[in-house]
This record gives structure tokens, C-alpha cells and sequence, in this order.
């Protein structure tokens, strides 16, 4: 098979897994939507995100303003909408991150076995036994609260959940007739990781990166609503709330918004996970 | 069961020391010198050095480390540099708060998460196992510090049930509880979430056993199967989710004290940051640690006392 065809063959058995079960449409549907809006945060939001305005501030929802206005008198729609780019990108680049350094490490690990494999896996209980939010909270707070430092505490957490994804198939697989025939064949280590172990591996990869991408959107906002996260003015939806909960009880529209919209993307992220793993496993596969 | 014992208690110690290492060096990697941050700016060269000796910064790093790991074992976590009293004493003053917000979190989730789970399983595919599903999954999605001020506002802003601000030290035991309510209602119904969504997905894998099939066949009724057949089998995956979403629960009970204002553990994480008090936040990861450590040797030791399978591998 060339190269297109196995994309094409791809293409197809995940548009498949995706018919099998709605509820994945609908979480991908909503997630999509989230996503277009960020991305064309410049041109949907109707104001700008950090323009300050005392007279207009803590305004209600109006014609003008159509979720209202912060502290500040910044428009809290425009601050969503800039909010979403910051939470996917931090969300987005973790998992993509955890999800490549996981499975390397992991597929590796289980491939080669012996020391190697007890060394990496022994490293990986470790981070694995520190909960995401107080990671998070250690890495941010001593290198200080950016995006980049963000990223790696959160992919830090979720590395050692991909590692143990990729190393059990591969274990199973390295025995296999097959893969025993690739190398005697004389095919190298990463041609027989990449071509012949990794397609076993990539359904449960896709249910995972969708349900860890919750968790580290959840997580980002969770650490700016303690205050370690991207530093202010950036719009940030877990520092938007932090902000708005001042004046929660005179202006609830500053923190609440911005709340349900996280609860959204988490929401839309779970969803997308929770139906492709129903697809994806054949013992749910005709239950639902 | 004895071997199982001293086994898992040999695998947790290689855990517990690398992250008090990982925590270690972590801290120590904080841009600027401790000794600046406590002192200020226009501290003089002679009082930063002084101070530098006092904290025994001065001295090489794999001596720091090594005095570290011993005082721990000793079990002593050091003495805060901003507010100069033991750590020790700090946690043991706020984890009886943390401790009972999490347990009445726990068994809030529990108690409500099992009936909805079997329930839904029981009916699925049914309008009312739909309206569950989507409700657990929309309670799994929820951050613990927007679901906190969702609740302070409808019961303590709007219906004025609970005070705003609430001090679990004022008044007796009834009060006490009374101040807990919303708190542990928060951890719990998220808590509850997870119990529905393990409780029912376990409860249908058994549900399509041989064994409940035979039990049907056999002529029993339908509630004999379910409860003497199939729950019990179905329930023991339910004793390891407080192990499984133990980093969930943690997380969330730091949110939650936060928006509650609520003394404890989490409270203390955050003035150790406010205060950039770095050996009182790496006292806090240490206790962290050591409380996900010693519950996932309980689970792990409970699971395989119900299930002898687990003991022989």
C-alpha cells in the first residue's frame, strides 16, 4: 500500500469509528466551533480584549456589550473569545506534546525491554503519582507563570499516561510472527515501531489526547484562577473568573461567563473521548 | 496476604523518595537567591550571607539535599522561612480540615453516585440512562472552582441557606457540619460523576458474564440476579476509584478551600505562594505525596483483599 492510500484508509476507518457513535459528532461539532472562534479571535471579537474603559466598567449585558463588561470596563465576550486561543493552544501543545515524548518513550520502553524499560516506567510512576493540578502548581511557581512553562508541567503529567498506552501493545506485538518476520527482514527498530505497532496503538492515542486535552484545559484555568497563570492583561478564562470574583455578587456576568464557556470546551473535549472510546471498543461497540 | 502487604509497602518507598527528590530540586531551581526574596532588595551583603548560612544555603547542594531526605525520614518537613514556626505544626493544625472535607466529599459521592450508576445501567439505553450519562459527564467536565461559585451563589447569595463566608472553628460540632455542607457538596457531586460513570460501565461488563447468564437461565428473578450475582462482583472496581481519581480529588479540595475560604491544606498551598515561601510549599508537595502514596497502598491493599486474583499476580 502507498502512502496516500494508507492516509485514505485512514481517513476512512476514522470516519467510520466517528459514525458509530453520534455522541463523538456532537462533542467534535462543538469543539470545532470553540476552536473556529479562537482562531479567528481577531476578527469575531467585537472589541479589544485589553482596551481598558473605567466609565463603562462592570457594566451589564447590553446591545453594545453583549456579555457585559469587566472591572476594567473590558468587553467580556472579546475576552472570551482572545480567552479560547490561550486555553487551546496551552491545551492543544501539552497533549500533542505528552501524546509524542509518551508514546516514543513508551513504545521504546516496552520494545526494548530490560533496564531500559524498568528505568523509564519507574520514572513515569513517580510523575504519575504527583496530581496534574499540584504539578502544575510546583513547575509554574518556581519558573514563574508563561505559557511555555505552562505546557511543559502540564505534558509532564500527562507524558507518563501515553507511555503506558504505547508500551503494553507494543509488548504484545514485539513477540508476534509478523514483527519477528520484519526483522529478520532486516527492518530497523523505528521502521517496525512506526509502520507496523504504532496503527494498533492510534485509536486508543486519539481517546486519550481528547480526554487528557479536557484535563489540561481544566487545569490551565484551574492555575489562573489561582493566579499562576498567563499574566494579565493576556485574557485568560480561569483569570477571567479569578478577576470577576471580586464583584461576584454586583456583577456575576464577569466571572460566570467565562466559567461556562470552559465547562463547554471540557465538556465538548469529554464528549468527542467518551464516544470515540465507545466506538472504538468492540465490546460497547453495538451496546450504544 | 502478608507477602502482598510487604511487597506494595516496599514498591511505595522508591516512589515517595523520588518525588521528595523531584520536589527538591525543583524548588531549588527558582530563578534568584531565597535568601533576597526574604530580606528585600536593600538587604546588605552581610545580612544576605548571614541569612544564607542560617537556611545552610551556603552549603553544596548534594549536602542540602541529603540533610533534606534525612529530616524527612526523621519525619520533620523544616521550618517555614517567612513565618518562621514548624511545618509540622502548620499541617497538623489545617489537615483535620482537609481530611474531613475530603471523606464527607467521598461518601457524598458514594452515596448518591452507586444507586444513579446501577440505575442507569439496569435501564440503559433508557431516556432516563441517557439523561444520567449526559449529567455525569457534564459533572466530570465541571472545574471544582467554577462548580464552589455556582454554589455560593445559589445557596449562600441567593437562597441564604449557608453564610458567605464560612469558619469551621466557630460554634460547636452541629455548626461545624453545617459550614461543611456546601464545601463537601462540591467535591461530591463532582466525586459523584465518576462513581456513576465507573459503578454503571462496571456493572454492564458483568452484567454480560456467563455466570448471570446461567443465573437467568436457572429461572431466577431478575432482582436476585442483579443484587446477589452481579453487584458484587461489579462493585470491587468501585473500591479503587477514590485510588484512581485520587490526583482529581486532591486538585479539586485545593479549589474548593479556596472558594470556600476554607482553612487547610489547599489555603496553606496558596499563602506558601502568596509569601514565596518555597520550603513551606515543598513541606505541602511532601504531604501530598505521602497522603496519594499511603491511599493508593490502602486501595490497592482493600482491592486485593476483596479480590484474592489480585493478591497471586
Amino acid at each position: 500500500m502507498n502512502t496516500f492510500s494508507r492516509l485514505k484508509h485512514l481517513g476512512m476507518e476514522t470516519y467510520h469509528v466517528f459514525n458509530r457513535n453520534k455522541t463523538s459528532w456532537v462533542g467534535l461539532l462543538l469543539l470545532m466551533l470553540l476552536v473556529i472562534l479562537a482562531l479567528f479571535a481577531p476578527i469575531i471579537a467585537p472589541h479589544n480584549p485589553v482596551e481598558q474603559n473605567i466609565i463603562q466598567r462592570l457594566q451589564p449585558p447590553s446591545s453594545q456589550f453583549l456579555l457585559g463588561t469587566d472591572y476594567y470596563g473590558r468587553d467580556v465576550l472579546s475576552r472570551i473569545i482572545w480567552g479560547c486561543r490561550v486555553s487551546f493552544v496551552i491545551g492543544s501543545v501539552s497533549v500533542a506534546a505528552a501524546m509524542f515524548f509518551g508514546t516514543l518513550l513508551g513504545s521504546v520502553a516496552g520494545y526494548r525491554g530490560g533496564y531500559f524499560d524498568n528505568f523509564v516506567m519507574g520514572v513515569m510512576d513517580v510523575l504519575m503519582s504527583i496530581p496534574t493540578l499540584l504539578m502544575g502548581l510546583l513547575i509554574v511557581a518556581i519558573l514563574g507563570p508563561n505559557q511555555a512553562n505552562l505546557i511543559i508541567a502540564l505534558a509532564l503529567t500527562m507524558v507518563p499516561r501515553f507511555a503506558r498506552i504505547a508500551r503494553a501493545p507494543t509488548i504484545a506485538a514485539k513477540n508476534k510472527t509478523y514483527v519477528e518476520a520484519c526483522q529478520a527482514m532486516g527492518f530497523s527498530d523505528i521502521r517496525v515501531l512506526v509502520v507496523h505497532i504504532f496503527p494498533n496503538i492510534l485509536g486508543e492515542l486519539m481517546v486519550m489526547g481528547s480526554m487528557w486535552m479536557a484535563t489540561a484545559v481544566r487545569t490551565e484555568a484551574a492555575l489562573s484562577f489561582i493566579g499562576l497563570g498567563v499574566k494579565p492583561p493576556t485574557a485568560t478564562l480561569g483569570g477571567m473568573i479569578r478577576e470577576g470574583f471580586k464583584d461576584i455578587m454586583s456583577a456575576p456576568w464577569a466571572s460566570l461567563y467565562p466559567g461556562l464557556v470552559i465547562l463547554l470546551i471540557v465538556f465538548a473535549a469529554n464528549l468527542l473521548g467518551d464516544g470515540l472510546r465507545d466506538a472504538l471498543d468492540p465490546k460497547l461497540r453495538n451496546e450504544n | 496476604m502478608l507477602q502482598y502487604i510487604i511487597k506494595r509497602l516496599l514498591l511505595a518507598i522508591p516512589i515517595l523518595i523520588a518525588v521528595v527528590t523531584l520536589v527538591f530540586f525543583v524548588v531549588r531551581m527558582a530563578p534568584g537567591d531565597p535568601a533576597q526574596v526574604i530580606l528585600g532588595d536593600s538587604a546588605s551583603q552581610e545580612s544576605l550571607s548571614a541569612l544564607r548560612g542560617e537556611l545552610g544555603l551556603d552549603r553544596p547542594i548534594l549536602v542540602q539535599y541529603g540533610e533534606f531526605l534525612f529530616s524527612i525520614l526523621k519525619g520533620d518537613l523544616g521550618t517555614s522561612i517567612i513565618r518562621k514556626q514548624s511545618i509540622n505544626a502548620m499541617v497538623a493544625e489545617v489537615l483535620p480540615y482537609t481530611i474531613e472535607l475530603t471523606l464527607a466529599g467521598v461518601l457524598l459521592g458514594v452515596i448518591l453516585g452507586l444507586p444513579l450508576g446501577v440505575f442507569s445501567a439496569v435501564f440503559r439505553n433508557s431516556v432516563a440512562d441517557y439523561v444520567v450519562r449526559i449529567f455525569s459527564l457534564i459533572g466530570l467536565s465541571f472545574p471544582a472552582f467554577y462548580s464552589g461559585i455556582l454554589l455560593l451563589l445559589a445557596f449562600s447569595v441567593h437562597l441564604g441557606w449557608f453564610p458567605v463566608i464560612s469558619d469551621p472553628d466557630m460554634g460547636n460540632l452541629g455548626e461545624r457540619l453545617y459550614m461543611l455542607v456546601l464545601p463537601a457538596m462540591n467535591l461530591g457531586l463532582i466525586m459523584m460523576a465518576y462513581v456513576v460513570r465507573s459503578s454503571r460501565s462496571s456493572l454492564l461488563e458483568t452484567l454480560g458474564e456467563d455466570y448471570i447468564r446461567t443465573a437467568k437461565a436457572k429461572g431466577l428473578p431478575g432482582f436476585i440476579v442483579l443484587y446477589k450475582h452481579a453487584l458484587k462482583n461489579a462493585m470491587i472496581p468501585v473500591i479503587t476509584i477514590v485510588g484512581l481519581y485520587l490526583g482529581v480529588l486532591v486538585g479539586n479540595s485545593v479549589l474548593t478551600e479556596i472558594v470556600f475560604n476554607r482553612p487547610g491544606l489547599g489555603k496553606l498551598i496558596l499563602s506558601a505562594l502568596d509569601e514565596r515561601d518555597y520550603n513551606l510549599l515543598q513541606g505541602l508537595m511532601v504531604i501530598y505525596a505521602l497522603i496519594i502514596v499511603l491511599v493508593n497502598l490502602i486501595t490497592d491493599l482493600t482491592y486485593g483483599m476483596v479480590d484474592p486474583r489480585i493478591r497471586k499476580q
